[in-house]
């Protein structure tokens, strides 16, 4: 199950394990089509495609599939009640995870920080 | 500063429309949108009624008429903060974060956004209780109580809908009666989970970490009422996103930018397409056909 959006997609638990493992710094967007999640995927999208974050793999994820157990049960977004759930990995941990929809200023502010 | 032929604000199918039109008549064409480009098209699941085309996410039709006006030397620009913009004279500017942008002819199609209460409590609980979308956030709130927000077809819709979830649902509507179709109003009256608060409206949100509860202030007689939540739906309508020209050019009460047949506003040179527009019906097909028009119309007008 993935989205259908033009950002790549993880599609298993193991494959953003992989990711995050060999990457150092990723942005994964776990949501649905709605409103508050397709201009978090813009958002990515267009930063992916600005050639200025090519430091960073940006990937999204289907919210409904049961691999995104994954991001679901991480510490960090035990207290998230609203989609999508945002986490930033850097060298394979969580270094910062949002909920909801966020705009570029927040999202590149965030890279910023935690990159 | 950069210089265009036209300058297109906001880019949904009205915007997109209007680029595609203006760059395949070899115009220099910036499309500047301060959101994700698509407009709500993005967010429609599946659209069935768009002439020429099988079923296809809103998403997979704005991501193609996007790839569409560059491909005909659209410049684009998205998630743009624009600061400042200047309608009236021969030069109209667009000023955002990073530049300043100028042309002899604009098209406004800035489209519309849902209406928000404002709240400090609002913004700070988006995502830990404060939503927007049923569809999205519902099942987080599963044997839970929450509050509804509104009273047209969206909310009495929604509210039927969160049933499906939550335990207990209370509606908030700031007038004695709904908005919305009989039907909707019949189904949310008739469902058990949901009751109401008429004549009220949000005074704030509780929590820290998360909501806890929604107090309710009643427009008859001041009384605040404090409503145990962990979630609650925001809909309470579309406005049109033209606050930011009000003043500038000409508008309804409703906000909505009044224009003629030729989407041309009372600024000479500055048209209008899309739902930030005033008119009846607000299709994908009404919004492609103002794009049509406003380019063809500024184009006349810049003398091409």
């Amino acid at each position: 199950m993935t989205l259908p959006t033009n950002l790549k997609h993880i599609s298993t638990a193991k494959e953003l394990e992989q990711l995050i493992s060999e990457e150092e710094n990723v942005m994964v967007c776990c949501g649905r089509m709605g409103p508050m999640c397709v201009p978090v995927y813009g958002v990515m999208e267009e930063l992916e495609s600005s050639g200025e974050y090519d430091n960073v793999a940006f990937r999204d994820m289907a919210f409904d599939s049961p691999e995104s157990d994954y991001i679901r049960k991480l510490p960090e977004c035990q207290n998230f009640r609203g989609l999508p759930f945002t986490v930033y990995f850097k060298n394979g941990t969580v270094a910062k995870a949002t909920s909801s929809v966020q705009n570029k200023d927040q999202v590149t502010s965030i890279i910023g920080e935690v990159f | 500063m950069k210089e265009y032929d036209v300058i297109v604000i906001g880019g949904g199918p009205a915007g997109l429309t209007a680029g595609i039109y203006l760059a395949r008549a070899r115009k220099r064409v910036l499309i500047a949108d301060q959101g994700t480009v698509g407009g709500q098209v993005i967010l429609t699941h599946a659209v069935a009624n768009y002439p020429g085309l099988p079923e296809l996410s809103g998403y997979q039709l704005a991501s193609t008429m996007k790839k569409q006006a560059e491909s005909f030397g659209c410049e684009i620009l998205s998630n743009a903060t624009i600061t400042g913009v200047t309608l009236e004279g021969a030069q109209k500017r667009l000023v955002t974060s990073d530049e300043t942008y100028q042309a002899r002819a604009a098209i406004i199609a800035v489209g519309g956004e849902p209406r928000k209460l404002g709240l400090e409590s609002e913004a700070r609980l988006r995502g830990r209780g404060i939503s927007y979308c049923a569809t999205c956030d519902g099942d987080f709130f599963t044997d839970e109580d929450i509050v509804v927000v509104g009273g047209g077809n969206s909310a009495l819709e929604e509210a039927v809908s969160l049933t499906e979830y939550a335990r207990k649902i209370t509606v908030v509507h700031q007038f004695d009666h709904f908005q919305g179709y009989a039907h909707a109003i019949a189904a949310a009256r008739e469902n058990s989970k949901i009751s109401f608060m008429m004549e009220s409206t949000i005074e704030d949100f509780e929590g820290e970490e998360s909501l806890t509860a929604v107090r309710v202030k009643s427009k008859v007689d001041g009384t605040v009422t404090t409503v145990p939540a962990t979630g609650a739906f925001i809909f309470i309508g579309y406005v049109p996103s033209t606050q930011p020209y009000a003043g500038m050019v000409k508008t309804n009460q409703a906000g909505e930018i009044i224009s003629d047949e030729s989407m041309a506003t009372n600024v000479p040179g500055i048209f209008a397409a899309g739902d930030a527009r005033q008119k009846r019906f607000r299709q994908i097909t009404t919004a492609v056909s103002d794009g049509t028009i406003a380019a063809l119309s500024a184009l006349e007008y810049i003398g091409a």
